[in-house]
């Protein structure tokens, strides 16, 4: 990585809504896309004299998300109300989590296949749930003056996670996001689909200068940036590299540190390819919280929530690290395996049990099965060849009865025609060739070829593809890289 | 504590109301004295007594995940000053 004059220090508030059926305090559908206000009651649409009751599914899924994310659990927590007013909270507050939040101090380690950082642990201050709001549409080609609200969404589960300032170049943000959606996943908590709305990220964006005039003093903190409206991770990591550049432009020429100025909003102009400036927030003391008098607290005993942490099942770090020593595949293998979900891994290690070569069954699962899987859109509950009638495909290639490329072509045969290995086999014409006929084949050859033999005898071995080609005219099933093997081996031991 | 015209105008601009001077001068007054009043309170002697969340002493109230029905659209937007045919309507919102 090229050596910038500054340090970009990042901290990212993620918001993924929790995969419950109901909202958070009312029995309203979670459902997306419903027509607008069809799931909304005195509750969530913030009549007078509603009562909220918390959905227990709900935090059970946030303290299942807090664990994952090794994150403390107080045994008691309470419920706060977050005051502002817009048109998409109809209440004129959020419920919200403020002093006591449900989980915090917890942790998430990422690492990069790619080698372009090392292998870290990014603190998670804390993780708390929330409400969300709901959704305004203004339509600025029909001129109207009015805005449209819809309150679907209000009252739905949020958990907002918060980490520490510690990611230090847009690539360590995107492992982050990228890492948690994974572990979010595998926790089936949330589907974390961000067309939909269900994560969402802001990231707080700062720069670290050296102080040219204390070289091992603290270095200098530009002001605080946060940065919103990124729809993808490919927009998060463009958006950080767009605002390091910018804040590095407006230090030189304004020398503004942290706290010289108020704390900026920008939005991310995905087709522009900048930030632009939003309106200020307002500053949080003046969100007023207080805590809720509609919600009681919640208490969790530490035995609960041992309870809980056991039925965490398998994640993703333990998961690739288990591929690893069973199966005996590279950690950028194991990566590619496990962020292609659970299900897909239970499939690699059926197969990798049944062909018994962890590596080989990578191999294939990797260039050929995710390659057809992302071609037609499909999950791997849909392949057509399931794990026992692949390990017998496997296994003709690992007797050398097959070359990889014939191979695919049984592959393929198997997939299109939903055929046997066998079957797929004699359709292609490809008949086995039994080694004691090839070790004839070979042996002809070598009588009828003095001279490439003695080339192969002076160490060029590279003179036995001619050999390849003369047997594969005889015999077009033979395997090509056993032919190679008997016909420098029988060349040694010839005279 | 008493309360300046200034903490006045921050809470309407926060509660988005629009007050006349005089409303100001009046409720400068008026909310000084229910924070006196409220004030009260700080003369008692807390030092040993454990923080309270919430004045009812339950915890652990809960619903199960289970969906109910929502109310009909139209009678949820029956009481909205401005709607359409599905939505509520309000001055124009702009950005984020
Ligand atoms: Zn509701």
């Amino acid at each position: 990585m090229s050596e910038l004059p500054y340090k970009i220090v990042i901290g990212l508030e993620v918001h993924v809504q929790l995969a419950t059926q109901s909202k958070l305090f009312c029995r309203c559908s979670t459902q997306f896309g419903a027509p607008p206000n069809t799931q909304t009651c005195p509750v969530c649409s913030g009549m007078p004299g509603a009562l909220p009751v918390l959905n227990r599914e709900a935090y059970r899924m946030a303290v299942r998300a807090a664990l994952a994310l090794n994150c403390e659990i107080p045994e008691f927590t309470k419920w706060d109300r977050k005051q502002y007013y817009y048109p998409d909270l109809p209440k004129g507050y959020q419920i919200s989590q403020f002093d006591l939040p449900m989980s915090q101090h917890g942790h998430l380690a990422i690492s990069d296949p790619k080698n372009r950082f090392e292998p870290k642990r990014v603190g998670i201050i804390r993780a708390h749930l929330e409400e969300d709001a709901g959704k305004s549409m203004h339509d600025e080609q029909a001129g109207t003056a009015d805005s449209r609200i819809d309150l679907n969404r209000c009252g739905t589960p949020l958990l907002e996670i918060v980490s520490e300032p510690e990611m230090y170049s847009p690539e360590e943000a995107k492992a982050y996001l990228t890492e948690l959606k994974l572990l979010l996943t595998y926790l089936e908590v949330s589907d974390c689909n961000m067309q939909e709305g269900s994560l969402r990220v802001d990231a707080n964006v700062n720069l670290h200068i050296p102080d040219p005039e204390a070289a091992d003093g603290p270095p200098i903190a530009t002001p605080i940036v946060e940065v919103k409206n990124m729809n993808s991770f490919r927009a998060v990591e463009r958006a950080l590299h767009y605002e390091a550049d910018r804040q590095w432009e407006v230090w030189q020429e304004s020398h503004q540190r942290l706290g010289d100025v108020p704390k900026q909003t920008r939005g991310w102009d995905e087709n522009a390819e900048i930030t632009r400036g939003q309106r200020s927030k307002e500053e949080s003391s003046d969100y007023r919280y207080f805590p809720d008098p509609d919600l009681v607290p919640v208490v969790m005993s530490a035995k609960e929530t041992a309870e809980i942490r056991n039925q965490l099942g398998e994640l993703p770090a333990a998961l690739r690290k288990r591929l690893e020593e069973t199966y005996g595949i590279k950690p950028y293998d194991s990566d590619v395996l496990v962020n292609q979900g659970r299900a897909l891994v239970d499939y690699y290690i059926e197969l990798a049990e049944q062909c018994g070569d962890g590596k080989l069954a990578s191999n294939w699962v990797q260039q050929d099965v995710l390659r057809l899987l992302n071609e037609r859109e499909i999950s791997i509950d849909d392949y057509a060849v399931r794990p026992s009638a692949f390990a017998e495909l496997l296994a003709k290639v690992q007797d050398g009865k097959l070359d990889t490329s014939r191979g695919r072509e049984v592959l393929a045969e198997m997939i299109e025609a939903g055929l046997s290995v066998a079957d797929a086999m004699e359709k292609l014409g490809i008949a086995e060739v039994d080694d004691s006929e090839l070790v004839e084949l070979c042996q002809s050859l070598i009588a009828a070829n003095p001279k490439i033999v003695a080339d192969i005898q002076a160490g060029n071995l590279k003179a036995a593809g001619a050999l390849i080609g003369q047997a594969k005219k005889q015999n077009p099933n033979v395997n090509p890289s056993r032919v190679r093997e008997l016909c420098i081996e029988l060349s040694s031991e010839a005279s | 504590m008493s309360l300046s015209a200034s903490d006045v105008e921050k809470v309407s601009l926060l509660a988005r109301l629009l007050l006349t001077p005089q409303e100001i001068e009046a409720l400068t007054s008026q909310l000084g004295q229910i924070v006196e009043y409220v004030d009260q309170l700080g003369e008692i002697d807390t030092e040993q007594v454990e923080p309270l969340a919430h004045a009812v002493e339950l915890v652990n109230v809960w619903a199960d995940d289970e969906v109910r029905p929502s109310l009909p659209r139209d009678e949820v937007l029956s009481g909205a000053p401005h709607r359409d045919e599905d939505s509520y309507l309000v001055p124009a919102v702009l950005g984020d």
